[in-house]
């Protein structure tokens, strides 16, 4: 994808909820993101590496990303079922017609910050 | 010194996904049907748009062009000598439009043309199978291009953007014999990974399979618009 503008985007985000809290830096940012999203956790990685130094509230904070296996839901049978990148049919039924209920995440959850009192 | 969790709770792409919607209401108050064309570079996205754009005119629609490239507006040229009003989106090194660029585009078409006078709007993106898949742009369709030299295997390589595809065309079939392409391959993989969107095969430049997108283009259109 384009991990550079995201980790510009959760830095902004981070930075802006930081300075609103009065931190005084932030310890770690937590992401969530599903497998079904083009995302690389290597190249996030090193993004938030060359990126969080441009702030000293963000210095040293360590990146958490959560990865969200994908689960859909059978909109023929009901049935719930996880499931790959490449396998979206129901395995109960048969069904095509499923609706995704997790494995779509790209959310800034939470984040750890000191704070000077 | 006290250390604590704050939750945020929000979407990375909140901005764009922001954006989408403006759009989408923008496009919905003027009844304008909104394709967001995605492909490889060379799968024939603008070749696909002029084909599919004589068909729609013939059934009355006035249809525009927001192209986006890396650099140049070869396309949006190629899409105006047609007499579609198009503009030229230059994304500098951008692997996929956004927005905010939709937005500025759709100013432009307002003033030149007028929105309500525009029927459906083709978005050309980028070329590019993985970038584009992520950024909502308010479209009602997202229309996959793949064409047959580039192989049977793309949809198992980049599962991302023909699942999120509301439409897989297979474009440049009148090549097939040339090529190693396994159409048994290809449409197992897509039975998987996207049973629910239909499938064209279609050849933009000698017309094969044309009409039969064009006319299920029109029901949806028809549908949308109703």
């Amino acid at each position: 994808m384009h991990e550079v503008g995201l980790v510009d985007g959760v830095l902004k985000c981070a930075i802006e909820t930081a300075r609103q809290a009065g931190a005084s830096r932030i310890i770690s940012v937590r992401l969530r993101v599903g497998d079904m999203r083009e995302v690389v956790r290597e190249s996030l990685d090193f993004a938030w590496e060359a990126m969080r130094e441009d702030d000293p509230l963000t210095a040293e904070a360590e990146l958490v990303v959560e990865e969200v296996h994908p689960r859909s839901v059978c909109l023929a049978c009901g049935a719930e079922f996880d499931h790959d990148r490449w396998h979206l049919r129901c395995p109960v039924c048969g069904s095509g017609e499923t609706s995704a209920i997790r494995g779509r995440e790209l959310d800034i959850v939470n984040m750890e910050i000191e704070t000077p009192d | 010194m006290a250390e604590k969790t704050v939750d945020i709770a929000t979407p990375i792409l909140s901005r764009n996904e922001r954006l989408a919607d403006e759009l989408r209401r923008r496009f919905a108050e003027t009844g304008t049907y909104v394709i967001n064309v995605l492909s490889s570079p060379g799968s024939g996205k603008t070749s696909t748009i002029l084909a599919t754009n004589e068909r729609l005119r013939a059934a009355g629609l006035t249809c525009a062009v927001i192209e986006g490239d890396i650099a140049s507006d070869v396309d949006a040229q190629a899409c105006k000598e047609a007499g579609m009003p198009s503009i030229q989106i230059n994304t500098g090194g951008l692997c996929h439009l956004e927005g905010n660029m939709i937005r500025e585009a759709v100013d432009a078409l307002d003033a030149g043309v007028g929105m309500d006078k525009i029927d459906v709007i083709f978005i050309e993106n980028v070329g590019n199978l993985v970038c584009p898949v992520d950024f909502d742009l308010g479209e009602n369709l997202s229309a996959m291009i793949l064409s047959v030299p580039e192989g049977d295997d793309k949809p198992v390589k980049y599962p991302g953007i023909f699942q999120h595809a509301g439409v897989n065309l297979l474009n440049k079939v009148d090549v097939a014999p040339a090529f190693d392409f396994d159409l048994d391959a290809y449409t197992a993989t897509l039975d998987n990974l996207n049973p629910e969107a239909p499938r064209f095969q279609v050849s933009a430049t000698k017309g094969t399979g044309m009409d039969a997108w064009c006319s299920w283009l029109l029901e949806q259109i028809s549908a949308a618009r109703a």
